[in-house]
């Protein structure tokens, strides 16, 4: 069974619509026991951050999802949110990649609204996909690049297209957003 | 490199697309599922879904409509067309819209900006001007462009970047329709002075027009209906066309 994590706000419907384009079904819900029992959990997000945060604080989700032991993908505000630090709303997040999260510099318009191509990528969620390939971002933050990042992309400095750590694998761009290449990215977390 | 985005308008009337011409003369150009799928297939980079009819009555066919290209459509798109509250936007969202799009709404409450980017975020929140160039100087109109405001739109563009709006779709009326070009003054001017993506619209009538909209202001994006729903100019036609002049877009 594939869980998406539920939100008050948000489009959190493509994402079970991508996924049930690949012929899986999956369940949107908050529940602590089905969220363990999951296959996989993907945890999308578009919204601020400390509201958000503040949503998964009420429902001590914030404690159980750092401790996930399934394959975790975080979208958008979820990766940014399993970060340790955001400065959107000087938020402190969960945690699970010790990456900050940081405003683009108004150098350029922001948010970054658009298709992005990569300048690196690694991390079995590219598997058939190179550098050239474009992908769906909508953000005003970035995650700043660590160990963590498997996936580089470049919008008025360089920041995390993707990070992976363990069980845990995000993207700040939309996969269900991004036509045939997020298909194949959805598809190869889902084949993990 | 971020893409210069192409984004084909789907104008809905009673879950068909249409497209007026200057607002007016108005054609049947199809199924709106099946022409948004054929847009995908040849790389269109976001779709614009304007409900040009929108009631209180029509609401509900249009979020079941809005329900069935979610399902159907792995690209972003915007639903726009008589939105007049929090609420409608809820609607329109829970059924899978990525962004929406308000224009007559926001200058009658311009409030209402603000409270559907505190609920959903400012990157869903398009706010659509429609302009007009009169006793020198552009002004907004609302109401499909019958109403006459007194709103100047830079000042106006401004105002939407200040209270939370996260994009604009500006269109022309002086351009509309006539496929002699995007507005390239007004697209300028609105495009410096804030600093949210804009939208050009209205005037597209071939390959070098979008050339011209990208080379000479800071829009991120041109959008068109008839040319791209007549097939006049094929989509992917017009992305080999930019990239060969340097523009960078989506493959």
């Amino acid at each position: 069974m594939i869980v998406i994590v539920k939100y008050n706000a948000g489009n959190v419907q493509s994402v079970q619509n991508a996924i049930a384009r690949l012929g899986y079904e999956s369940v949107i819900t908050d529940n602590p026991e089905l969220l363990k029992a999951a296959d996989k959990v993907i945890f999308p997000g578009v919204g601020e951050a400390s509201t958000a945060m503040h949503y998964l604080k009420e429902r001590e989700l914030d404690l159980l999802i750092p401790k996930l032991k399934n394959p975790v993908l975080g979208i958008c505000l979820g990766m940014q949110l399993l970060c340790a630090y955001s400065e959107e709303g000087d938020t402190k997040c969960l945690g699970v990649f010790d990456n900050q999260v940081k405003r683009f510099p108004a150098q350029d318009i922001v948010p970054q609204m658009g298709w992005n191509n990569f300048t690196s990528v690694s991390s079995p969620l590219f598997k058939g996909i190179s550098k050239e390939d474009d992908v769906y971002f909508v953000h005003s933050y970035y995650a700043t690049i660590t160990k963590n990042t498997v996936a580089e992309s470049d919008y008025i400095l360089p920041f995390s297209a993707a990070l992976q750590k363990d069980n845990f694998y995000a993207t700040q761009f939309h996969p269900e957003k991004s036509a045939s290449v997020g298909n194949t990215i959805l598809k190869n977390f889902l084949e993990l | 490199m971020l893409k210069k985005r192409i984004i084909p308008c789907l104008d809905i009337q009673d879950g068909r697309t249409v497209k007026g011409v200057n607002f007016l003369d108005i054609r049947d150009a199809g199924d709106p599922i099946e022409l948004a799928k054929r847009y995908v297939k040849e790389g269109a980079d976001e779709l614009v879904f304007l409900d040009i009819t929108a009631t209180v009555e029509k609401r509900k066919t249009l979020v079941e409509l809005v329900t069935k290209i979610a399902k159907e459509i792995n690209i972003p798109f915007t639903v726009g067309g008589g939105i007049n509250s929090v609420e409608d936007v809820a609607a329109l969202v829970k059924a899978g819209a990525d962004k929406v799009s308000i224009n007559s709404a926001a200058v009658k409450n311009p409030d209402l900006i603000s409270a559907i980017a505190k609920r959903f975020g400012s990157q869903c929140l398009v706010v659509a001007i429609d302009t007009k160039f009169e006793d020198n100087d552009w002004w907004v109109y609302t109401h499909g462009g019958r109403n006459k405001t007194t709103l100047k739109t830079v000042a106006w563009a401004q105002e939407i970047e200040r209270l939370g709006g996260g994009e604009i779709l500006l269109t022309s009326m002086n351009s509309d329709g006539t496929k002699d070009g995007f507005s390239i003054d007004v697209t300028q001017k609105v495009s410096e002075a804030i600093s949210l993506p804009v939208i050009a619209s209205g005037g597209a009538g071939s390959e070098k027009h979008f050339k011209e909209v990208f080379e000479q202001t800071k829009a991120t994006g041109g959008l068109a209906a008839s040319i791209f729903h007549f097939n006049e100019i094929p989509i992917p036609v017009l992305k080999d066309y930019l990239s060969k002049n340097n523009i960078s877009v989506r493959k």
